[in-house]
């Protein structure tokens, strides 16, 4: 039987009174693909993730994790996803061990010392594990963050801005680990993210949403050929400006 | 297909309640003045109302005042303050570190995080109330466990209450953010005159005596004032009190759900601030 794609949108709509915050978008991750979602501040990507994370109800349309309706069946789903986001934290005081721990047994990992062992390992988090996690520099922060993500070996990944405030070596870093994962899981991986480098280089499809909805989509090749740019910082900025695609903008 | 087939997730799971409660016991171990927090307020309560005790006791029927009506009422009423406030606290201890959205997207389900801050609740009830009640013997002599079975009614409906009192203001902090956490210190305060915690419920005028005994404290502490005082233990007014409780308890979990539900809609869940 085939497995229903590990996200599924369709027609997702929120509204905060009068103000639309996401305006009836529709998209596809399939398994082991990734796909960024890019848009400015306010284009409705936060609010889009946290439909797809069930923690936020649409006013109408659907979003589904692995054919589970996220605003009325999340809970089958959860064990299989995971996320990292910058609003949200780990406790201050809890070592980064300790915080693995729970969160390991949340999600009811087995042999979770080992799998903890290996996470610090892969991450580069093994020297930090007894130290609390309030103490932690803003790139093993991250890092611990991403280990927290990963501690289920999740099939679907949710990515806020993964390599914010990292320098641009751990970046790279988190970067080749995130593509390892992929490929070792045949993960489905929604990105978002406001470095154009990293989308162009981890993301096989691209959605770029503005004013809640989706205003254009495609493979980084194809939206660099359609609007003619060298790079995607260039198409964002001409999708963010109201600058058309070069093929539609040619009479 | 993934490399290891995904496992169904149980509808409850005791791991998630101890991975939950576990993390709480981290941080409790991790800080010294969240432990020394727990014993101070009620040690400074006891021995306030100790010596009022004493001081009325030689001044007034001693029959009323010398059988530890005042100190008794005094613990008691701490028991139910403390179970609500252990419970509240370790919400907020979430809601304080940005950690709810960590936990709202991972397995744990809304039953499963409510039980743990009901141990969280035990755990420092117990932390925090022995120490005082041994202190209470040296100093004053008045020994709480000589209550017997009566004690085990008090603490029971006492704590049934703290709870759901609990259950209600964690739904209504997710419901509308950090701007509600002063509920979690001070909603309980309104038991103190309607729970007639210090004084018997007859001293009320009636209109608001029907309404103090719609609130299961008051039974408690009619209960222990007639158990110290007359050396009755009211059992009646105990299985009343637990009735209400039951219900309150019911109660308190659907609002709590129904906010949950509701911090949905409005989109909150994630945004925790003020």
């Amino acid at each position: 039987m085939t497995e229903p794609p590990a996200i599924a949108v369709q027609s997702l709509r929120k509204a905060y009174r009068k103000a639309v915050a996401v305006d009836g978008i529709s998209f596809a991750v399939p398994r082991g693909a990734v796909v960024g979602l890019l848009g400015g501040n306010g284009a409705g990507k936060t609010t889009t993730i946290a439909m797809i994370m069930g923690l936020v109800l649409p006013t109408s349309g659907t979003a589904r994790v692995f054919g589970h309706d996220m605003a009325t069946d999340r809970q089958a789903v959860l064990h299989r996803m995971n996320f990292e986001s910058p609003y949200v934290d780990m406790p201050h005081r809890l070592t980064v061990r300790q915080n693995l721990t729970v969160f390991g047994r949340l999600y009811g990992v087995p042999a979770l010392k080992d799998k903890i062992a290996g996470l610090a390992a892969d991450l580069d988090l093994t020297d930090i594990l007894d130290r609390p996690s309030g103490q932690l520099s803003a790139g093993q922060k991250t890092r611990v963050a991403l280990a927290k993500a990963l501690i289920n070996d999740p099939d679907l990944l949710l990515l806020d801005e993964p390599t914010a405030s990292l320098d641009p070596d751990t970046a790279d870093w988190v970067r080749t680990h995130i593509e390892d994962y992929r490929a070792r899981r045949n993960a489905a991986i929604l990105l978002a993210s406001h470095n154009m480098a990293e989308v162009e280089r981890l993301c096989d499809t691209v959605i770029i949403m503005k004013s809640g909805r989706i205003a254009d989509e495609g493979t980084p090749a194809d939206l660099l050929g359609r609007y003619g740019r060298e790079t995607l910082e260039d198409v964002f900025l001409d999708v963010a400006r109201g600058r058309g695609a070069a093929a539609e903008a040619t009479p | 297909m993934s490399a290891a087939s995904p496992r169904p997730s149980p509808a409850f799971s005791p791991m998630r309640v101890y991975a939950l409660v576990t993390r709480y016991m981290y941080l409790l171990r991790s800080s010294w003045p969240r432990l020394v927090e727990l014993v101070y307020w009620p040690t400074v309560q006891m021995v306030t109302w100790g010596f009022l005790q004493l001081h009325v006791g030689q001044s007034a029927n001693p029959l009323v005042f010398g059988a530890g009506a005042f100190i008794g009422a005094m613990l008691l009423w701490d028991v139910l303050f403390r179970s609500q406030l252990g419970f509240s606290m370790s919400f907020l201890e979430e809601m304080w570190a940005r950690n709810m959205g960590n936990l709202l997207m991972s397995p744990l389900r809304p039953g499963e995080f409510l039980l743990a801050l009901v141990v969280m609740s035990l755990v420092r009830l117990f932390v925090g109330l022995v120490p005082v009640t041994v202190l209470a013997m040296a100093f004053f002599g008045f020994n709480v466990y000589a209550l017997g079975l009566g004690l085990a009614f008090f603490f029971t409906n006492l704590v049934l209450t703290g709870w759901a009192v609990g259950i209600v203001v964690s739904g209504v902090i997710l419901r509308n953010g950090m701007g509600a956490e002063g509920l979690a210190w001070t909603v309980m305060f309104l038991m103190l005159p309607l729970g007639c915690v210090y004084y018997p419920v007859s001293v009320l005028p009636g209109w608001l005596q029907t309404i103090a005994w719609m609130l299961p404290p008051t039974y408690v502490f009619e209960g222990l004032r007639a158990l110290v005082i007359d050396n009755v233990l009211r059992t009646d007014l105990m299985l009343q009190a637990f009735a209400i409780n039951l219900g309150l308890l019911a109660a308190s979990t659907a609002a709590f759900l129904w906010l949950v539900q509701e911090a949905r809609k409005a989109g909150s869940l994630l945004q925790q601030g003020e």
